[in-house]
């Protein structure tokens, strides 16, 4: 898979800490890459470097195949954490101005914004300042002045903080409409709930060190506990030491939950005839961890 | 450079749109000629109601030396009755006369309920005084003497005549250079030191709101720095604009309404103004009006009008630049003070030289701190009125410009590093590190 931006073994020290300490990330075209950290790890740090806001002590960032060059921020669009813009100017007057500055015709940048703000049911503020409108009313402002543009790169740092779950929902869908447009993504975010809905790659940086990365599916795949999820009508189960154990039974209205560790070198299939041969099976499923539980068990590991 | 011209336009529109602007703009003139008019127009006012003066002259050989005033009535009593003791008496003050006044000078006493004006005071007291000079100078029996003291008394004025670089004289006046060259250095300092601190706030108030971390990859740090000084600026230039029209307008209307007299002075007509310029015998002209238009005239107005237009740009862009590297390197407008203080420390110094330099412009405070770039533009104005030679001009600009690109640059670096460092204190040393950072 072709990568759109890669950072290598980069450094970053500041007088009392090292923020990073040999990280390499690769993320690919087209896709959403999520930045996962507990608070603190140095996802903004990283971030930063990425756009060019702070210099790393160490190490090269590539972007779409060469050298990172100074001009090629203007490829990058970036919704900070900590959001601000203009208190007292209006808002359309305000976005029309950053967009001028990222090399947009006045014309061209009104004609985008009307769209975006007509998508987001947002027109009426256009006159409005900033300081008149709620912290989400504020971040969907600052959300469509990020993606105006239309940026080969996308970076937003916890985009969906502060915002209620409708309006969570709409920018998510947006997000993935960006990234199905051909735009790569960035997503820093330490709440795993949405990593799921949005995220094709990730990396884990914990304590200024990668501790995980790759595809989401893949890591979940790596993290399989071996556990089962079983449920039956008719018949019975019981231990079978060579190839499975019972972890957990339990009955309610006539189905029999079992939970089931399987031995590893018993494929899903095998498992499932083996089953089948005393019961009615009613459901079958692997217990697939979720992000949260990974991102639990690595960062609280390390932490251990 | 076109990214540059949209920031100037941006910080230009901004505060030139904003209401507080436009109502200071427009009002600003308005109480200037407020604060000059209207004691001169209450001044006019405030002789309407006469008040009576009861003179009890026992020697009945003064009360014609009190004349009536505009704002005193005077008229004889027999005695100082009880009735003028009374709240309700309308009777301001009571002279009483005691005694033949050349031979005791204290046979006058004034009474009143409140204590007595001091213009009322002084103006008996000039009456009386001049009433027992005559007297005493008809007792020494010496014929006219009157006349022959009135010759003697010769009212020599002075007209102060300075010679140009050509030997040529022109008339000039010490209190019009000196109201010239202080008002240009007020302007100045004033300006200097409002539209700087506005850059400041500006600044700081870009770093507290974070948007320079979304600006950062659109355009360069210093840009948004040249572009903050550039168009702030310019709303200065256009303030300070609309306020030298709207005052001359205002005064051309407002004076010749208020003081009459007054009108003859502002309304000289071109054809004596041409007159004035071409040199003439300066005795030629005898009153006061026309001194005082011709010392105006003899202002070296190109000469101030360029150094003025420079000096005021270098120090701005000096000082601008200063105040935008503190505004970017503070995490909030509190700890600007720090850096603030020394700053405008020197810029009270260097007001207060300009203050002292009136007095010997050609001295060595007024020649040092007119060549010393912080405070230059401040004193440098206040002694062009009186010549300054050229080449302490041209000197002083240099070294000006030099540091303002100085200070242009090393802020620029500072303001690069500190707009976007979020949590360090910013102190000299750190700020130094950041001068040297690539």
């Amino acid at each position: 898979m072709e990568q759109f931006l890669e950072a290598r073994h980069i450094v970053k020290r500041f007088s009392s800490h090292t923020a990073l300490d040999d990280v390499s990330i690769s993320v690919p075209r087209g896709r959403v890459f999520g930045l996962l950290g507990p608070n603190g790890a140095g996802k903004t740090t990283l971030i930063r470097i990425i756009n060019r806001i702070t210099a790393p002590d160490m190490g090269e960032v590539f972007f779409d195949g060469h050298m990172f060059r100074p001009e090629d921020v203007a490829q990058i669009g970036y919704l900070p954490e900590e959001r601000g813009l203009y208190r007292k100017m209006r808002v359309g007057e305000q976005a029309i101005y950053l967009a001028r500055l990222k090399g947009m015709s006045e014309h061209e940048a009104k004609r985008r914004l009307i769209m975006w703000f007509e998508k987001f049911q947002i027109t009426e503020w256009w006159d409005k300042k900033l300081e008149e409108l709620s912290k989400g009313m504020q971040q969907k402002v600052q959300f469509i002045i990020t993606v105006l543009h239309k940026p080969q790169l996308l970076i937003f740092d916890e985009p969906f903080s502060g915002f209620d779950p409708v309006n969570a929902e709409l920018l998510k869908r947006e997000i993935l409409t960006l990234r199905d447009a051909g735009h790569t993504v960035i997503y820093s975010t330490h709440n795993m709930a949405s990593v799921e809905d949005v995220c094709d790659e990730i990396a884990l940086i914990n304590r200024s060190h990668v501790v995980l990365t790759g595809n989401v599916h893949e890591v979940k795949q790596r993290f399989r506990t071996g556990l089962y999820e079983v449920i039956i009508t008719d018949g019975d189960i019981s231990d079978e030491p060579e190839k499975f154990c019972i972890v957990e039974a339990s009955e309610c209205d006539g189905l029999r939950h079992f939970v089931l560790q399987k031995n590893p070198t018993l494929s899903n299939s095998d498992l499932a005839s083996l089953i089948a041969r005393h019961a009615e099976i009613r459901s079958f499923a692997e217990q697939l961890p979720s992000m949260n539980d990974i991102f639990l068990q690595v960062v609280g590991g390390i932490q251990e | 450079m076109s990214k540059t011209f949209i920031i100037i336009q941006r910080e230009f529109l901004f505060r030139v749109k904003k209401k507080s602007f436009i109502l200071l703009t427009i009002l600003m003139p308005f109480i200037m000629v407020a604060i000059v008019a209207l004691p001169l127009w209450l001044s006019t006012i405030k002789d309407s109601e006469q008040k009576r003066v009861a003179v009890v002259d026992a020697t009945g050989h003064y009360f014609e030396a009190l004349k009536d005033t505009r704002s005193y009535h005077f008229f004889t009593a027999p005695s100082v009755l009880p009735e003028f003791r009374s709240d309700t008496c309308d009777v301001t003050a009571v002279v009483l006369i005691q005694d033949d006044l050349t031979r005791s000078t204290r046979g006058l006493t004034m009474y009143s309920r409140e204590e007595i004006s001091q213009e009322l005071l002084s103006y008996v007291q000039t009456c009386i005084d001049q009433q027992v000079r005559k007297d005493k100078l008809s007792a020494s029996g010496i014929h006219n003497l009157e006349g022959i003291i009135a010759d003697i008394e010769a009212n020599v004025t002075i007209n102060t005549v300075k010679w140009d670089a050509d030997g040529g004289e022109t008339s000039s006046s010490t209190d019009i250079a000196i109201a010239a060259g202080f008002i240009l250095t007020f302007l100045i300092y004033m300006f200097v030191m409002s539209y700087g601190g506005m850059v400041m706030s500006s600044v700081t108030e870009e770093k507290t709101n974070r948007i320079m971390e979304l600006m950062v990859s659109s355009v360069k740090p210093f840009q948004l720095m040249m572009g903050k000084i550039i168009g702030v600026a310019l709303v200065g230039f256009v303030q300070l604009a609309i306020w030298g029209i709207m005052l001359a307008l205002l005064m051309a209307v407002v004076l010749p309404i208020i003081i009459p007299e007054g009108a003859a002075a502002g309304n000289v007509d071109p054809s004596m103004m041409a007159q004035m310029n071409t040199p003439v015998d300066p005795a030629v002209f005898n009153g006061g009006d026309n001194e005082m238009l011709q010392a105006l005239q003899n202002l070296p107005y190109m000469e101030l009008a360029i150094m003025f237009v420079l000096m005021f740009i270098g120090g701005y862009l000096l000082y601008a630049s200063f105040f935008a590297a503190v505004g970017a390197s503070v995490n909030s407008a509190d700890d600007t003070s720090q850096f603030m203080m020394p700053m405008v420390f020197i810029m009270i110094f260097g007001l207060y030289a300009a203050m002292y330099s009136i007095e010997n412009t050609n001295g060595p405070l007024a020649f040092w701190s007119s060549l010393f770039p912080l405070t230059s533009p401040i004193v440098m104005m206040v002694r062009i009125p009186f010549g300054v030679p050229l080449w302490q001009e041209v000197l002083s600009l240099v070294l000006l410009y030099g540091t303002a690109i100085a200070f242009v640059w090393l802020g620029g670096k500072i303001y690069r590093v500190g707009i976007l460092m979020y949590g360090k204190k910013p102190t000299i040393k750190e700020m130094m590190k950041w001068i040297r950072y690539k």
